[in-house]
């Protein structure tokens, strides 16, 4: 188990005292303008050494990210984005970062857009998080009356951060799709290129990272790339805030080390499966577009980014969704096609028509009301639309399903031979055309 | 993505302005962003407007849209776009928003769902008799650890079961909604797990080792292992490492030449066999001995000459 003391976030459940003094008592705010004095490239080449990969859900490395910033600017001021829309199902650590421990993202904000060359970040949080929104505005202002921010501020580094905020679109987590809410539009990805790093918000240079990401990179550079580096794996290294949902006894929010199993994750945190190990029946790793997987394959699998791909999952956002026996795994995983359904911007067709579509296939095969061969037409259905989007919400809805049949065939069939049974047994059923 | 449309005309109040505290939040927001890009306060006027009214007006989008120079085209857009705008009266004491994404579902949002359609009103988005509560069935509101919970205007109301939400609902329908304590109800700390957090519980000492003495070799210090990519796999005996080479082992090599020169100045023999005796104290491979023993022979030549004067 990851030692206290090697553990970022220090004040994640908000035990303890959240005020900015509170927070530099536990080492935040430490030497931050020695930081920002050894300069952009050190920064970014710490970074690239710690091997932090992006939290927010596709791991790409955090200083590479930084580098791609023009090293000079043509006169368009660049920006930071910090991506607080966490909405995808599963996934709540951005949420207790903001309102337990805000001082580790507005320092990262300081030092990342050091390291990019912003003078401005703006903090998209999603609207549902209005505590949280407010928790963090109260953070920042006392950051301005402390002289951490603002023009001529104690870091050396001119630095001002706005908290702007959606209103409830899972889309907005998608880079681009931000970008457009940020600058109030409805929130629709755009095509890439041109890239964020070259024509982002307001067509100026800008990074959007994930929340975490920005908030364990002052820690990183306080103690090391080496320190970071020897947490974990090769490829997968540092901690993460696992969160454990579902049908386990005590669901919580923990930071770990990546790399640890599922079984230890679960039973050192989270009490042990409802009905213990042999009662579970499968898990969604990594929030809920991540494809399901099986008990058998996830128990002793390494919970990182490696780990998940060995068995044909990902890992996502780290959000576990656990189901035991008593789940009917068809209905959680056409209450996900629900979700992509409604959340589907509507731009690019094979989403906004699939999405639908699979929904209302999977609908009736929880009850059982499907022809066996539409088990094969469902899945071909999910490839169409797997790739042929302008963002990752039309491959995210279609992985689950892709999951489920690959998985639970046997499910899906013993439920429509059960359901054809009943309506021969008990006299046709005959339905009216529409 | 679902359809959504202003409510009815004879629901639409003819006006909307802001109260005096949300004109100066008006104010601070559109600072917030650069010369020429008010537009993007669209969501935070339309947020506020409707915490002020409880919901989306047409005139509320009206105002919204002259006050940032916007047409009123694009701010409809973003009311029907963002599923948070309630385009309808909402329930004006509660109206609670129940999350029925897979991980509440999985601990028992169907049970809370049915609560409300019990005490509220069978369909969502429709208040009940009084006007004052209305629910509706949300998408993941990012607080799976602790589920099932709803929302009821801007706070949370987590690990909930149906008898208390059913007392939850009863207390707002009295008006005495600031009453329910916010957050989790089955007595846990916020996302802690249950029964007390079983981390972070030290105190913890800042650890600076980066910044202390030495910021600069630091990133050098780092090392990335050198990659293997580069080196053809070899199997040849004379590439195997754990041969003793002159390279890897000196002090050895050193000791079998000045031997092999004792051997030489005594006996003087054919080239042949003492290589071969050199070879066996060298304990190396057949190939590695070949090559000691052709350095080894104009070395000895060099230095016999000089012995040999003297």
């Amino acid at each position: 188990m990851l030692k206290d003391q090697d553990r970022i976030f220090t004040n994640i459940y908000g035990l303890k005292d959240k005020s900015l003094k509170g927070a530099m008592s536990r080492g935040h705010w430490d030497g931050t303008k020695q930081i920002l004095d050894n300069g952009r490239d050190w920064i970014i080449n710490e970074m690239k050494a710690s091997g932090l990969r992006g939290r927010g859900g596709a791991g790409f490395p955090t200083g590479l990210k930084w580098s791609f910033m023009p090293k000079e600017s043509d006169g368009r001021p660049h920006y930071l984005v910090v991506n607080a829309d966490e909405s995808e199902p599963g996934t709540c650590k951005d949420r207790e970062i903001m309102r337990n421990d805000p001082h580790t993202l507005i320092e990262g904000c300081v030092i990342a857009g050091c390291a990019m060359g912003a003078h401005t970040a703006y903090i998209y949080v999603r609207g549902e998080y209005m505590r949280e929104r407010e928790a963090l505005q109260a953070a920042i202002d006392e950051c301005y009356d402390a002289g951490l921010l603002g023009k001529n501020n104690k870091n050396g580094w001119d630095f001002d951060i706005y908290v702007h905020h959606g209103a409830g679109a899972y889309i907005c987590g998608e880079e681009t799709a931000l970008l457009e809410s940020l600058e109030g539009k409805k929130g629709q990805p755009r095509l890439k290129p041109p890239f964020p790093a070259n024509m982002g918000l307001y067509g100026c240079p800008t990074t959007v990272n994930n929340v975490e990401s920005i908030a364990v990179a002052p820690t990183i550079l306080r103690r090391g790339a080496t320190w970071f580096s020897s947490l974990g794996r090769p490829n997968n290294v540092g901690t993460k805030l696992f969160m454990i949902s579902g049908h386990v006894n005590k669901p919580c929010t923990v930071e770990e080390e990546m790399g640890i199993t599922f079984r230890e994750l679960v039973d050192k945190h989270a009490g042990g499966i409802r009905g213990g190990w042999d009662n579970l029946l499968a898990v969604i790793p990594g929030g809920a577009s991540c494809p399901i997987v099986p008990a058998k394959d996830i128990i002793d699998c390494q919970m990182d980014f490696d780990g998940l791909r060995a068995v044909g999952s990902s890992f996502g956002t780290a959000g576990a969704i656990v189901m035991d026996k008593s789940t009917d795994v068809i209905r959680a995983i056409a209450r996900i096609s629900a979700f992509f359904k409604h959340e589907s911007c509507g731009q690019c067709t094979p989403c906004r028509e699939g999405t639908g579509w699979m929904w209302r296939v999977l609908e009736r095969m929880v009850k059982g009301n499907a022809q066996k061969r539409e088990i094969d037409m469902l899945f071909q259905v999910t490839k169409q639309i797997e790739g042929h989007t302008i963002c990752a919400l039309g491959d995210a809805a279609a992985w689950p399903v892709q999951g489920l049949i690959r998985h639970f065939r046997p499910e899906i069939e013993a439920r429509i031979d059960q359901y054809t049974y009943r309506s021969t047994s008990e006299g046709a059923v005959l339905e009216a055309a529409e | 993505m679902s359809v959504r449309r202003l409510a009815e005309d004879q629901f639409q109040p003819a006006t909307f302005a802001f109260n005096a505290e949300n004109t100066a939040f008006e104010a601070a927001t559109i600072a917030k962003y650069p010369e020429g890009r008010q537009q993007s306060a669209v969501i935070p006027l339309l947020m506020r407007a409707q915490e002020q009214d409880g919901w989306v007006t047409k005139a509320t989008i009206e105002y919204v849209a002259e006050k940032l120079t916007m047409p009123y085209i694009r701010v409809l857009e973003v009311a029907t776009f963002y599923t948070q705008f309630q385009l309808k009266p909402v329930g004006t004491r509660a109206h609670i928003q129940v999350c029925g994404t897979t991980p509440c579902m999985l601990r028992g949002s169907d049970e809370l769902i049915k609560v409300c359609q019990h005490k509220i009103h069978h369909d969502p988005f429709h208040t009940n008799a009084e006007g004052t509560l209305s629910w509706e069935e949300v998408e993941c509101q990012g607080a799976c650890v602790n589920a099932p919970m709803v929302i009821i205007f801007k706070d949370a109301y987590e690990d909930l079961t149906p008898e208390r939400l059913e007392q939850i609902i009863d207390e707002f329908e009295a008006g005495k909604g600031a009453d329910v304590p916010v957050g989790p109800q089955n007595g846990r700390h916020l996302s802690a797990p249950i029964g007390g957090a079983l981390t972070l519980l030290d105190d913890i000492k800042p650890v600076r080792t980066n910044l202390d003495p030495k910021p600069e070799p630091a990133a050098e210090a780092v090392s990335v292992p050198p990659a293997d990519a580069g080196h053809p796999k070899d199997t040849a005996p004379e590439t195997d490492k754990s041969l003793k080479t002159p390279v890897t082992a000196p002090a050895a090599s050193a000791a079998n030449a000045k031997e092999a020169e004792k051997g030489e100045s005594t006996t003087t023999t054919t080239s042949t066999k003492p290589a071969a005796k050199r070879g066996s104290k060298a304990e190396g491979a057949p190939a590695a001995e070949g090559a000691v023993a052709g350095e080894d022979k104009p070395k000895r030549t060099r230095k016999a000459k000089p012995e040999g004067e003297a």
